[in-house]
C-alpha cells in the first residue's frame, strides 16, 4: 500500500545538511496498523509527513497504491491528500468553527458534495466517534479525548484509504489514550483503513499495531511484527523501549540473577501456548525445580503472551531444556 | 450652556462631527480593503511561510516601513497632488480620505500580518493535509482563526485614524480637528477646543468598547 524506496530527507540549516531520515526502505501493507516508534528527533515525524508530502523528500520514491506520489503535481497532490486523513498530537482543530463545521471542512474544501450530503455525512461521523450531542459546541468546550475524536471524524470525512496519526495520544491521559486507541482499532477493522501511527510510547504500539518500525537518529533500526519486535527486541533502542514499557530495571534484574544458582532461562509463550500447563509438566518429568525471577503476562493487540524468566536447579536440566525447546514456547538460555 | 460655551456654534459642531465620522468611515473602509490583502500577502511571503518569497517580502516590507516612518503631517502635504488626481480636490472630507488611507494602510497591514502569525501553524498544516489550496487555506482557516486579532487591528487602526482626521484639519480637511485648530488654537476660543476634544474622546471610547466587545464575541478559545 505504502512503499518507500530509498527515501531520504535532509534539512539545510545554516548552509549545512542535517539528515532527518537516512535512505530507507519500508513497506506498509493494506489494512494494517503500522507503528513507528522513536524518541523525539529520531525522524519519525518526518517519515510520517513524507507520506502525504507535508515534507518533500530529498530523494527516493514513495509509492502509494502503486502510484509514485513524489511525482504528483499540485493538483494531483491535492486529490491524493483528500484520500489520506491525518490526526495530530494537539488536534489542530479550528477554534473558530463548531465541531460539525470542523468535520465538514475537508468535505467543503473538496467541493464534491452538496451541503445536505455534507450534513448527512457529518452526522454519520459524529455517530461513529460518539459525539452526537456535541455538534454545535466549539473545540474549546471539549475535553482532550473529545477533541481527538473530532480530529478522527474530520480525518475520516473524505473516506480516506490511509490514516496518519502524529502522536495522536501523547497529549492525553492513560484512560483517554486507551479509548482513543480502541476507536482507532475499531475503525481499522470496520473500514479496513490502513493506519500509520507514530509514537514514543511502546504501550501504544502494543495495544493497536500489527507491525512496528523502530527509529533512531534517522535510521529504521528494526522492524517487523509487533509480537516479534516486542518479545525479542534486538537493537539496543528497541530493548530500551521494551524495558520502559515493562518497567524493567536492568540493574535490579542483574541483582536478582546474582542471588540464584543454576541455569537461567527465559520462556516466551504466545497465542494458544500461553494457556498450556507446560512448567508443571516439565518439572514433573525431569525433576527440575524452578523459581520465577521475572514475568509478564499480557496482550499484544489480540495476541495473549507470557514471558517468564526462570532459574532452574536440580534434576535433569538438559532434558528440561530439550523439552522446552521441543514445545511451542520460545526458549532463550540467559546463563 | 450659553454661559459655559459662549463661542460654540452647535450646528457647526454637529456638521464637524458628521465630517469626522464620514472621514473615519470612508478611510477605514478603504484601509481594510487595501490593508487586508496586503497583510495577507506580507504573511504568506514572509519567512518560513507557505509562499516564502524573500525578494517580494523585502520589497513590501521596505515600502510599508517607509510609509509608516513618514510623519502623517508631512504625508498630508506630500499627498496633495495625488489626492487632487484621485478625488479632484484636496479639501474637505473627500480630500482627506486618500492621505488617511495611505497613512493607515501600511499600519493596518502590519497588524494583520501579526494577527495571522498568531494562528497556530498546526491548523495550517492540518488544512494543507486535507488538500486545500493556498486560497482555501487563507479563506477557510487563516482568516476565520485570526478574526479576533483582525477585529482588534481594525479597532486600533480606527482610533489612530481618529487622531489622523484631527490632523487633516491642518490642510482644510474639515471635521472636529479642524474646528479645534481654527477656533481653539487660532482664535483662543478654549470652549470650542474643550467641546471638540470631549467629542473626540467619546468617539475613541466608543470605538474601543465596541471593538473589545466584538473581539470577545469572535473569540472561541
Amino acid at each position: 500500500m505504502i512503499d518507500f524506496h530509498n527515501v531520504h530527507k535532509a534539512y539545510r540549516v545554516n548552509g549545512r545538511d542535517i539528515a532527518a531520515l537516512q535512505p530507507s526502505d519500508l513497506a506498509i501493507a493494506r489494512g494494517e496498523v503500522f507503528g513507528i516508534i522513536g524518541h523525539s528527533g529520531a525522524g519519525k515525524s518526518t517519515l510520517l509527513r513524507l507520506i502525504n508530502r507535508l515534507e518533500e523528500p530529498s530523494g527516493g520514491r514513495i509509492d502509494v497504491d502503486g502510484e509514485d506520489v513524489t511525482a504528483l503535481d499540485a493538483n494531483g497532490l491535492r486529490r491524493f491528500r483528500q484520500q489520506v486523513g491525518m490526526i495530530f498530537q494537539h488536534f489542530n482543530l479550528l477554534s473558530s468553527k463548531t465541531v460539525a463545521d470542523n468535520i465538514a471542512l475537508p468535505l467543503k474544501l473538496a467541493g464534491e458534495l452538496s451541503s445536505s450530503a455534507i450534513e448527512q455525512r457529518v452526522a454519520e461521523l459524529l455517530d461513529r466517534v460518539g459525539l452526537n450531542d456535541h455538534a454545535k459546541k466549539y473545540p474549546a468546550q471539549l475535553s482532550g479525548g473529545q477533541k481527538q475524536r473530532v480530529g478522527i471524524a474530520r480525518a475520516l470525512a473524505t473516506k480516506p484509504k490511509i490514516l496518519l496519526c502524529d502522536e495522536a495520544t501523547s497529549a492525553l491521559d492513560p484512560q483517554t489514550t486507551a479509548s482513543v486507541l480502541d476507536l482507532l482499532a475499531q475503525i481499522n477493522r470496520e473500514l479496513n483503513l490502513t493506519i500509520v501511527l507514530i509514537t514514543h510510547e511502546m504501550d501504544v504500539i502494543r495495544r493497536v499495531c500489527d507491525r512496528v518500525a523502530v527509529m533512531d537518529a534517522g535510521v529504521i533500526v528494526e522492524h517487523g511484527p509487533v509480537t516479534e519486535v516486542f518479545l525479542h527486541p534486538k537493537h539496543p533502542t528497541t530493548k530500551r523501549f521494551v524495558m520502559e514499557a515493562e518497567q524493567i530495571d536492568e540493574n535490579e534484574q542483574r541483582d536478582a540473577f546474582a542471588h540464584v544458582s543454576g541455569r537461567i532461562v527465559r520462556l516466551t509463550f504466545q497465542g494458544e501456548s500461553t494457556y498450556a500447563p507446560l512448567l508443571g509438566v516439565v518439572a514433573r518429568e525431569t525433576g527440575v525445580d524452578y523459581s520465577i525471577l521475572a514475568g509478564r503476562i499480557a496482550h499484544i493487540k489480540d495476541t495473549p503472551y507470557g514471558q517468564l524468566t526462570l532459574a532452574l536447579t536440580g534434576g535433569d536440566i538438559d532434558a528440561a531444556l530439550a523439552r522446552f525447546g521441543a514445545s511451542d514456547v520460545h526458549l532463550e538460555v540467559l546463563r | 450652556m450659553e454661559a459655559l460655551f459662549p463661542n460654540v456654534d452647535w450646528l457647526e459642531i454637529w456638521q464637524a462631527t458628521l465630517d469626522t465620522l464620514s472621514m473615519l468611515g470612508g478611510s477605514m473602509l478603504f484601509t481594510v480593503l487595501l490593508g487586508l490583502p496586503l497583510g495577507v500577502l506580507l504573511f504568506l511571503t514572509g519567512p518560513r511561510q507557505m509562499f516564502e518569497q524573500k525578494g517580494l517580502y523585502a520589497l513590501l516590507s521596505v515600502i510599508v516601513n517607509i510609509l509608516r516612518s513618514v510623519p502623517f503631517v508631512i504625508l498630508l502635504i506630500v499627498m496633495i497632488p495625488l489626492t487632487v488626481l484621485i478625488t479632484g480636490t484636496s479639501l474637505g472630507v473627500a480630500g482627506a480620505i486618500p492621505p488617511l488611507v495611505v497613512g493607515a494602510t501600511p499600519f493596518f497591514a502590519r497588524l494583520v500580518e501579526t494577527a495571522l502569525r498568531e494562528v497556530d501553524r498546526g491548523i495550517i498544516e492540518a488544512t494543507q493535509a486535507m488538500g486545500a489550496t493556498t486560497r482555501q487555506i487563507v479563506l477557510n482557516a487563516l482568516l476565520p482563526e485570526a478574526l479576533p486579532g483582525i477585529v482588534a487591528a481594525i479597532t486600533v487602526t480606527a482610533i489612530t485614524l481618529v487622531s489622523y482626521t484631527a490632523m487633516s484639519g491642518l490642510i482644510g480637511g474639515g471635521g472636529l480637528g479642524d474646528l479645534a485648530v481654527r477656533y481653539g488654537y487660532q482664535r483662543y476660543q478654549t470652549d470650542v477646543m474643550v467641546v471638540t476634544v470631549i467629542l473626540l474622546l467619546v468617539l475613541v471610547q466608543v470605538l474601543q468598547t465596541v471593538g473589545d466587545k466584538l473581539v470577545v464575541h469572535f473569540s472561541r478559545k
